[in-house]
């Protein structure tokens, strides 16, 4: 056996810690494979499956075609026949081409099979934007997923949650997306001892307070986070919390921090528009309103195509500074 | 923000009586504004068709502030039918089918076009226009009424209670504490966005009330004692730092004015009866045009005579502190006129509804204390008037008249007079008419 040991204790980058998961499930289960574009020979366009190919062989790590909806459809026939695939998508503008085999079938299937056929398939993708790779690879469409009865949706924004989110994916019997934030590969730390499979039924909250939550997921946690401690110099206590699975919402945790707080502010690097802010947002007033005490705030991505120039990709997205100047307008 | 008085330095607006689009004249009551003394009615300045308002009631607003802004008249476009106001097809057949004059509608949509909901908020008139047929009836379902014509008069909006502008802006968390707690939110200051009330102002009012939640309102009450009592103290310290006062004083034989009085009530009904206050009043005003020197203003160094008597009435208010609002024109009231108006004065003056005009207007005052068994008041000039009239308790003294002694109801008039505008002898002259008009009660 050529298992290495998930490294803990020494810094790992996000990056690893994805690839190690892989390396976990294709090691615990011969179902497993991986396809995608450039998985094998190139190592992923990400660089997530470096190495993966010598160690686990062609017949497990599939590189395809460019062809999204192709090989999105082969993974969910392969899972539907019984295998275990993880379909790389190389980032969420491209998984568009395969929304028909998602929404129309991996989503649809076991209702319309009227529950013979589940389709226990994992998608990962890359998400949004920062890295000044222009407007056709750094949108943040996790809303457009989260809106799909059938399939539940998830986000891990730090390094356990992409260690450890994968194997209770695999677990689920329905198909599951992960969005993995683009900027996030790069970020290192160190891996905690393992906690077991990451709970992808409910939010975390990352940063207890009691004036205000931020209420956040993927690449914006870090900006949150780093807004809560400018406020915390305000003297201003900030809740934040990850949402982590976008479908289904965690309610209980979300309307539990703000009805503590009685003040909101979304985060949400997609488009304001009838995005995941919004259905936050919603959520909020319909289930905590007589406790909130100023109107819910929500940062969002400009509603711009993400630009490309580094000044105005910083400007178009959720910045630290746009996050305390809102949590100060609900703080007053 | 209009000026109510010459120690007004701001003004706290309470309400609207017009919107946005209505058509206003000069001497239109277009809004209410609480001084430190009391609310009192503002009248427009202009003719005009309001177009904005600016300020939002409960807001305090030093004098001079914007407080609206007044297009010019909107011409009239309905020349055929000027009274007739726009309206749809369905807002006319609601009207028609519940009965209410569309005429007499407020319309609160844009341009003041009468909406679905003002008909709706309207009550019918005694009469409807047409009764449904009853066909028309079986065809709808009974139970889906189209107007609720049981819908009594909207009251008079007050501030914080009311619906539309008037609705207290406040987070649903600080009215569920406020209905927890028993605290009304309307007092209760804001101090979120756009002055709402939050859950910090919430608590802060629940501690502020603590020994009992029932003391929030005379707490507020206290509040106004104070300021009323802060502008008058201020008033009246301006005016003795400022008015160099003499004082004269006489005593003034009343037998024919009180005999002629009970001449008169005795034909009337008792609620026509006048009493010794509307006869002492009417010739202390035409005592002023008289002597002209006594009744205007002393502003910029110089004295302005006043072309009119419009006579000030010191109102004593319950709980406290006065005001002392015109009786316009005076001089020109019969006597049955001026007590009516002192009558109507008095009420407004104590429930805090004066008129801008009858708080800036008066050229003189006059301060009866009579009713309180005082028999002199040598009282403080209310700047910018130059002279006070002073009456005290009509009273029965043994009073000699051609030599023989006699029973006489007598009253003692006193003048303060402002040294800078007049001298003794023109006070003198002051009270000699005063005294000679009173002789001769059924010329007054």
């Amino acid at each position: 056996m050529t298992t290495r040991k998930a490294a803990t204790g020494k810094a790992v980058t996000y990056r690893e810690a994805v690839r190690e998961a892989l390396r976990e499930a294709l090691v615990a289960d011969e179902r497993v494979f991986l396809m995608g574009e450039d998985v094998g020979r190139y190592g992923g366009a990400l660089g997530v499956s470096l190495g993966l190919l010598d160690e686990f062989g062609p017949a497990r790590i599939r590189d395809t075609p460019l062809s999204e909806s192709a090989f999105v459809g082969a993974g969910i026939g392969a899972a539907i026949a019984g295998l275990r695939p993880i379909v790389e998508i190389m980032t969420v503008n491209f998984s568009l081409l395969a929304l028909d085999q998602i929404l129309n079938n991996a989503a649809t299937l076991l209702h319309m099979s009227g529950g013979q056929v589940a389709v226990p398939l994992v998608i990962r993708m890359s998400t949004g934007a920062g890295r000044q790779l222009a407007a056709q690879h750094s949108h943040s469409l996790e809303g457009y997923y989260a809106h799909i009865p059938g399939i539940r949706v998830l986000a891990p924004a730090t390094l356990e949650d992409a260690r450890y989110m994968l194997a209770p994916a695999l677990s689920d019997p329905d198909p599951v997306v992960i969005f993995e934030h683009g900027s996030l590969y790069n970020v290192s730390g160190t891996l905690p001892p393992d906690t077991g499979p990451v709970d992808i039924d409910r939010a975390a909250v990352r940063r207890p307070g009691t004036d205000i939550s931020l209420i956040t997921h993927g690449g914006s946690l870090g900006k949150a986070l780093q807004a809560a401690e400018q406020l915390a110099a305000d003297h201003i206590d900030a809740e934040v919390v990850d949402l982590r699975t976008l479908r289904p919402l965690d309610d209980a945790t979300v309307t539990g921090s703000v009805r503590r707080t009685h003040r909101a502010v979304v985060i949400d690097e997609g488009w304001r528009t009838c995005g995941l802010s919004a259905e936050i947002t919603a959520r909020i007033t319909e289930q905590a309103f007589y406790d909130l005490d100023a109107p819910v705030e929500r940062v969002c991505g400009a509603e711009v195509p993400v630009p490309y120039a580094r000044q105005l990709e910083e400007a178009a997205l959720p910045q630290p500074a746009d996050i305390v100047a809102a949590a100060r307008r609900a703080v007053g | 923000m209009p000026a109510l008085g010459a120690d007004m330095t701001e003004g706290t607006l309470l309400e609207w009586l017009v919107h946005p689009g209505d058509q206003v004249r000069k001497g239109d009551i277009v809004a209410v504004v609480d001084t430190a003394k009391a609310a009192i009615e503002v009248e427009c300045f202009e003719n005009g068709t309001v177009d904005r308002l600016l300020v939002e009631p409960g807001t305090t607003m030093p004098v001079g502030a914007s407080l609206a802004v007044i297009g010019p008249a909107r011409p009239a476009t309905q020349t055929s039918e000027p009274s007739v106001p726009v309206t749809s097809p369905l807002v006319r057949h609601l009207a028609e089918e519940s009965g209410v004059d569309l005429a007499t509608v407020h319309g609160t949509g844009p341009g003041g076009r009468i909406t679905r909901a003002d008909v709706n908020a309207e009550p019918p008139s005694a009469a409807p226009l047409r009764t449904p047929p009853a066909e028309t009836d079986t065809t709808k379902p009974p139970d889906t009424p189209r107007v609720r014509p049981e819908k009594p008069p909207t009251p008079p909006a007050r501030p914080g209670t009311g619906d539309g502008a008037t609705r207290v802006r406040a987070t649903p968390l600080a009215k569920r504490l406020a209905v927890e707690a028993g605290i009304d939110l309307a007092a209760v200051a804001g101090t979120g966005t756009g002055g709402a009330v939050r859950a910090l102002d919430v608590k802060a009012a629940l501690a502020a009330a603590l020994p009992s939640a029932a003391t929030a309102r005379p707490a507020a009450a206290t509040g106004r004692h104070e300021t009323m009592r802060r502008a008058v103290g201020d008033l009246m310290a301006r005016s003795k730092r400022e008015i160099p006062h003499y004082y004269l004083s006489t005593t003034v034989d009343l037998g024919a004015a009180i005999g002629w009085l009970h001449e008169r009530n005795r034909e009337l009904p008792v609620a026509e009866r006048l009493v010794p206050t509307a006869l002492l009043l009417k010739a202390a005003a035409l005592a002023a045009r008289e002597v002209p020197q006594l009744n205007g203003f002393w502003t910029d160094d110089h004295f302005t005579a006043a072309p009119a008597v419009h006579l000030g009435v010191a109102v004593a208010l319950r709980g406290g502190g006065l005001v002392a609002p015109a009786i316009h024109d005076a001089t020109d009231l019969t006597l049955p006129e001026l007590m009516a108006r002192l009558r109507d004065l008095v009420s407004r003056a104590r429930s805090g509804r004066l008129h801008r005009s009858e708080t800036t207007d008066p050229t003189i005052t006059v301060t009866n204390l009579g009713d309180q068994g005082v028999e002199a008041v040598l009282g403080v000039i209310y700047p910018p008037q130059v002279a006070l009239v002073g009456l005290g308790r009509v009273v029965e003294r043994p009073w000699a008249v051609d030599g023989l002694l006699g029973i006489r109801p007598v009253v003692t008039a006193t003048l303060s007079a402002d040294h800078r505008a007049s001298d003794g002898a023109t006070g003198a002259r002051y009270l000699a008419a005063l005294d000679r008009l009173l002789q001769k009660p059924e010329e007054l």
